[in-house]
């Protein structure tokens, strides 16, 4: 347990001491998002009636926050880790796989949540929000930032240099994450494409948050696929440090 | 029990044989050296008991608990410093201690990390970020961390390569200490000075097999004798000291003697044959002359 702990503070302490980094520049990036898109689309879009588009657009930045952030936070640390060598002062310990991933996956979550926080601190003074489902935005935002926590673990462990990590961030993350609904309902979506966002596991994080008390699907229902596709990625990436895939020869 | 015990282990690396049946039992309280050239296969081997890397096959225990099967048993009795001066530039020199502490499940430890500071010469950098840090003092990070939780099998991996003889000298003092007190220390170097003075007993790795294991003193007795270094000048070397010569070098003449009563005789020769000796020495042979014979790197 002590481990454990020990690697989770770590984890935390580490980001935090590059906090200008790791929390204050997502921060404003987020707000970037918000001041561009929302000076240009306020006029022009409206996904849900009486809602104005930057109190639409302000839930969807924070939840990508969070889960940007949160795969970035244990596959930077695994790769810098590896690629320095010092990924060894880990391995020679007696921590178990599981003591491994809760210290990495856990601190992912709490720098996933601590920049949604700083988000939604800073956007939103920019319009009038009200929190219709908050038990659901707790439970999504958690999971979603567990999920992409042993995402960026899996990625960690599988990239061997910074461009291949890179690629599944530009590649597989950010697609996913923008195709999920944040800057738009997917009802605005031509039929084949409301289709291909039905299978995209990021658009069930998104939809289940429901910041607006508004789903495509029942939030039990997302939470069943999130839940469950946070499972089998906990699985694989659990395989992969108790096999020592990639980290011990 | 064993402090390590490593029962025929077989490692390839894209079909390379880095280690071919190794098998070796390091007692407790030893002093071991693990000596070979470059690609003999210490560090896969040190890597296989550390748990960075995984046999082939054969089996490695420490304190009796497997490494693969009991492998938190075993990883929490052993301390090992990695070859590489690898090092987390986000942390000072104590952050790094306290953590690597908390990863054994060590949470008051900080009178047992100042003793280990001070031993090492690193209580004035307690408070530096360890990327400040010179190369030397990175290898000392690197020791404390080993031996932050007490571990009773300390495994030092070229410990004192680059490093001065300052730390050098504090290094083997501290490591000395903690070897009278009990602890096993397994050693790899490439200063055979250093594993002939700390080493009771050595183990010397060729090509990924153990091909010669031995306690030091028994190791150099293997090289018998001592060898005569004479400078001469006046005439040649006459017919009958040319069958004991060995190879010299810069003018010098060596010759094989396998007993102090056997130089009269050849200065005796050398006289009768008009030599003039300029220079003389005679050395005792050491573990590089034992090294270098069983390497195959000299045919004394």
């Amino acid at each position: 347990m002590m481990g454990f702990q020990t690697l989770f503070n770590k984890e935390v302490l580490r980001f935090w001491k590059v906090a200008t980094q790791t929390i204050m520049a997502p921060v404003l990036t987020a707000m970037l998002y918000l001041l561009i898109f929302g000076h240009v689309l306020e006029s022009h879009v409206q996904v849900y009636p009486g809602v104005r588009y930057t109190a639409f657009l302000i839930p969807g930045l924070v939840m990508m926050s969070v889960l940007q952030n949160a795969f970035a936070n244990t596959s930077s640390s695994l790769i810098q880790s590896k690629i320095t060598g010092n990924l060894v002062f880990v391995l020679l310990t007696p921590l178990s796989a599981w003591e491994l991933f809760l210290g990495y996956v856990l601190a992912a979550v709490v720098r996933g949540i601590v920049v949604g926080l700083g988000v939604f601190v800073i956007t939103a003074w920019f319009a009038d929000l009200s929190f219709v489902a908050p038990i659901w935005i707790a439970v999504f935002a958690l999971l979603g930032a567990a999920m992409l926590g042993t995402m960026g673990l899996i990625a960690g462990i599988w990239a061997e240099k910074f461009d291949q990590l890179a690629a599944f961030q530009n590649f597989l993350i950010m697609p996913a994450t923008f195709l999920s609904g944040v800057f738009y309902s997917i009802h605005s979506l031509p039929p084949f494409w409301h289709l291909v966002s039905r299978f995209n596991p990021f658009f069930y994080m998104i939809d289940g948050y429901g910041f607006f008390g508004v789903s495509d699907v029942s939030p039990f229902t997302s939470l069943a696929i999130v839940a469950g596709f946070s499972v089998v990625l906990a699985v694989i990436a659990l395989r992969m440090l108790r096999s020592g895939y990639k980290l011990r020869h | 029990m064993a402090a390590i015990q490593i029962t025929d282990i077989k490692k390839n690396y894209s079909g390379l044989k880095a280690l071919d049946g190794v098998s070796l039992t390091i007692e407790q309280g030893e002093f071991f050296g693990l000596l070979g050239p470059n690609g003999a296969g210490k560090t896969s081997l040190i890597s296989i008991i550390a748990g960075l890397s995984r046999a082939d096959s054969g089996r490695v225990t420490v304190m009796g608990h497997d490494v693969v099967t009991d492998y938190r048993a075993a990883r929490s009795k052993l301390g090992v410093v990695p070859q590489e001066l690898v090092f987390d530039p986000f942390f000072t020199v104590r952050e790094t201690l306290r953590l690597q502490s908390g990863y054994f499940g060590l949470k008051k430890n900080d009178d047992w990390i100042d003793e280990v500071m001070e031993n090492l010469d690193l209580t004035s950098k307690a408070d530096t970020n360890t990327r400040a840090l010179s190369g030397g003092m990175k290898r000392r990070v690197l020791v404390a961390q080993a031996l932050v939780h007490k571990p009773p099998v300390i495994v030092l991996d070229e410990p004192t390569a680059g490093v001065d003889v300052e730390l050098r000298q504090t290094l083997w003092r501290f490591i000395s200490r903690l070897n009278h007190e009990g602890h096993t220390v397994v050693l790899t170097t490439h200063y055979l000075e250093e594993a002939q003075a700390l080493c009771h007993r050595i183990a010397m790795l060729k090509q990924g097999k153990v091909v010669a294991l031995d306690s030091t003193a028994a190791l150099i007795r293997r090289v018998s004798g001592s060898q005569l270094v004479v400078r001469l000048s006046g005439a040649p070397l006459p017919q009958e000291l040319q069958l004991l010569q060995l190879q010299g070098s810069a003018g010098y003449t060596v010759f094989r003697v396998n007993e102090y009563t056997a130089v009269e005789p050849i200065l005796s020769a050398l006289r009768q044959a008009g030599c003039v000796i300029e220079d003389m020495q005679l050395q005792q042979a050491d573990l590089e002359d034992v090294f270098l014979q069983i390497m195959g790197g000299s045919d004394k």
